[in-house]
């Protein structure tokens, strides 16, 4: 190999070693973005840190342990809207399924529009949180003056009891806030999670 | 890319010195690029230090002394971190001794994209300007830069900072990201293809290896960063809600795709630090460096380890107890390739013909005092601990020990040591050695109390504090301002290097020097290897 094609090879490799890295760095820009929507099917699937589980069927079995559920509610700044759970909290047996009701009013003097998030504490309680009715992530618009009430249904795993870390827990807070709607937003591209899911 | 690598018709026109300001504007000579990157990281680094000075003359008595508005207390906070990180250590370890001699140590006559090379160090300059200009618009309501930290967690990055002080930073780090992203390309390629021959990976200095290493990092996690504060960007201009609850975001998410960047981060500060006590110590040791192999496996290990290990800046944000549990072992493990670097540092000195020259201080004082910190980094992998020590000056403690006394001790370090060789000038030992002392005993007047503060429950990014706190705060104060005055010293030392007109030799440290760079006139040739070096046995 004469040294015009040796040049050659290692302008050849640096080129291709070159290309790789860019390659790589570009992998890692598209990997950043592809953990906003894994990190939500994440939480979503598993019920990580407080994100309730949405089930379709009531369990078959009730355990004499019970748990408090509370209720927050919030209201974010910029919307004019009052929102309180009918009643603060509820004893609740796991495994039964409870149905409560929030009211939310516009105090405002304009319509306006606002969307739900919610959260479960402790994070873990998250994933024996299931939820059959909700009124999450559906925008509501609400007239001045306007008052509306919605149905939670849910009901607490009985696989909780396999959970040993969870054999403390006494009390789980479900915590909702509403926020004023992004103009043009369409809600069902928005993500269905909410809250503080973790890894 | 054509010209990469000397090619062959690169030579007839590669042989002309430029002059005058073409010759560093323009530059695509490794050795001018990296001389610029460590003038430049001096005086980035001096504008940051004078930041922490204001900081410390706040702190230095309860109550509110020089800052009217405490917002601007905390802007200084974070243009002090961002202006530290990205600013002075990488750039002066990364791009300073990295380009000037990777090339040299590997046999080769240049980097393999020299006009990157250029181009890196360029985007680095912006992007410090940028960030120099984001403390003068409003970021905060009524105040101005911004304010949040360098971590710039949303919300207080997304909602509470309208003004654009925030976008001017962002695009900042953006030109600093793209800069290190292609020099460590650069250096990656550079590394894997341009070795002399005979020189395999396994003969390749340390301080090399640890460019490989932190190059590496670089690629993987600073495109990271890059998505992330886009994305913030996205959300504070463009209405995307990447990082809002209103629109199905999480703020928590922000701070795992940060910390996925911030912890390798440390180590890409750290390792290049790590390579360059390898080669004071062995020198002045006048030994090959003890477990050659296990010290580059370490690094790699170091390397591995620390992308796995981020949530332990996390523990607060209500991790699972397993998660914790996984987080606290994963970040004990880099205790054990970290102590196995410490550990043959210790054992090339031992039975050696040991000089006490002026590097060979700080390479020692460094091997202490990054101990010191990685022993409270040890503390603080601990879940349960860090739920008290969150945010407190411990932790503010932990960061500098190994990162201000590891990094900048480095620094000066690297510079006594290579000084001679990039000069040809001899910065005169005793100066060294008192600058040494004087910055020694700064940095731990000013760090050392930070843990009795910490541990006293002071929360860090306030510019007051109770009055109990106050004895400390004064030492803490009297201490950076040592550390400060040292730099008056070393300037001193380069005057005097200048102004003897003493000439270096090719190698002035005698037979412990065995790497490359040592084999070549003081200063280098404009060109260097211009018949490749065979490197038959090498000892490290």
């Amino acid at each position: 190999m004469g040294p015009a094609e040796r040049e050659a090879l290692l302008a050849r490799r640096i080129r291709n070693t070159g290309a790789a890295c860019l390659g790589l760095a570009a992998v890692m820009v598209g990997a950043a973005y592809a953990s906003v929507p894994l990190y939500n099917l994440f939480c979503r699937v598993t019920g990580y840190d407080g994100t309730p589980l949405v089930g379709t069927t009531a369990p078959t079995e009730v355990l004499e342990r019970t748990v408090i559920v509370r209720f927050d509610t919030n209201v974010a700044s910029g919307l004019d809207w009052s929102f309180v759970s009918e009643t603060p909290q509820i004893e609740a047996k796991i495994g039964e399924t409870i149905t409560t009701f929030f009211r939310v009013r516009n105090d405002g003097r304009r319509a306006s529009t606002g969307i739900a998030s919610y959260n479960v504490q402790p994070g873990q309680a998250g994933a024996y949180f299931v939820k059959l009715k909700c009124f999450c992530f559906d925008d509501q618009t609400l007239k001045p003056g306007e008052a509306m009430d919605f149905p939670v249904v849910f009901y607490v795993d009985p696989a909780i009891k396999a959970d040993t870390t969870l054999d403390g827990l006494s009390t789980i807070t479900l915590s909702y806030t509403y926020f004023t709607s992004r103009n043009g937003q369409p809600v069902e591209t928005v993500s269905r999670e909410s809250g503080k899911p973790k890894l | 890319m054509a010209h990469a690598a000397h090619a062959g018709h690169h030579d007839d026109h590669a042989h002309h010195t430029p002059t005058g300001w073409r010759r560093w504007l323009y530059s695509t000579n490794h050795k001018d690029i990296g001389t610029l990157y460590l003038l430049f990281s001096f005086m980035a680094g001096i504008i940051g230090g004078l930041l922490s000075i204001a900081m410390r003359m706040e702190l230095q008595e309860p109550g509110l002394q020089i800052f009217s508005n405490p917002q601007t207390y905390n802007v200084f906070v974070t243009g002090h971190g961002l202006i530290m990180v990205f600013f002075l250590v990488m750039p002066a370890l990364i791009g300073g001794f990295g380009n000037w001699f990777v090339p040299l140590m590997i046999g080769a006559p240049d980097m393999a994209f020299p006009r990157m090379n250029n181009i890196s160090f360029w985007l680095t300059v912006s992007g410090f300007c940028l960030l120099i200009m984001s403390l003068f618009f409003e970021g905060a309501p009524g105040s101005y830069g911004f304010g949040g930290g360098w971590t710039v967690y949303p919300p207080l990055s997304t909602t509470g900072h309208p003004g654009p002080a925030l976008d001017f930073g962002i695009f900042s780090l953006h030109l600093a990201g793209a800069a290190s992203i292609l020099g460590a390309i650069n250096f990656i390629t550079t590394i894997l293809n341009m070795r002399a021959p005979g020189m395999t990976l396994h003969k390749m200095p340390l301080f090399a290896w640890s460019i490989l290493v932190t190059a590496f990092l670089l690629l993987l996690a600073l495109p990271v960063l890059a998505g992330a504060i886009t994305m913030l960007l996205t959300d504070r201009n463009f209405g995307t809600t990447f990082f809002d609850p209103a629109g199905g975001g999480d703020p928590v998410l922000y701070q795992h795709l940060f910390w996925f960047f911030g912890h390798p981060e440390v180590y890409i500060m750290i390792l290049p630090a790590f390579g360059i006590v390898s080669h004071i110590v062995s020198t002045f040791s006048k030994k090959p460096i003890f477990g050659y192999l296990g010290m580059a496996y370490a690094m790699v290990a170091i390397g591995v380890v620390g992308f796995v290990v981020w949530a332990h800046h996390m523990y607060t944000v209500g991790l699972s107890l397993q998660t914790q549990a996984y987080f606290v072992f994963a970040t004990m493990v880099i205790a054990v390739p970290t102590g196995v670097k410490i550990f043959s540092w210790i054992a090339t000195m031992w039975g050696g013909s040991i000089k006490f020259s002026a590097a060979m201080h700080w390479a020692v004082g460094f091997i202490f005092l990054f101990t010191v910190g990685g022993v409270t980094g040890v503390v603080l992998s601990n879940a349960g601990v860090d739920r008290y020590m969150h945010d407190t000056y411990y932790v503010v403690e932990h960061f500098p020990y190994v990162l201000s006394l590891g990094g900048v001790f480095m620094i000066f370090g690297g510079v006594y040591y290579w000084f001679p060789k990039m000069t040809g000038r001899i910065i005169p030992e005793n100066i060294g050695i008192l600058h040494f002392w004087v910055a020694f005993a700064g940095a731990n007047i000013l760090f050392f109390p930070m843990h009795f503060l910490g541990l006293a429950g002071m929360p860090r990014r306030y510019a007051d504090y109770p009055d109990a706190f106050a004895d400390w705060n004064r030492i803490v104060s009297f201490g950076a301002y040592l550390f400060f005055a040292g730099l008056g010293i070393f300037l001193y030392g380069i005057y005097k290097a200048y102004s003897s007109g003493v000439q270096a030799a090719a190698n002035p440290w005698g037979p412990g020097a065995t790497t490359l760079e040592w084999t070549l006139s003081s200063p280098p040739p404009f060109h260097q290897y211009e018949t490749l070096p065979r490197i038959v046995d090498t000892e490290h």
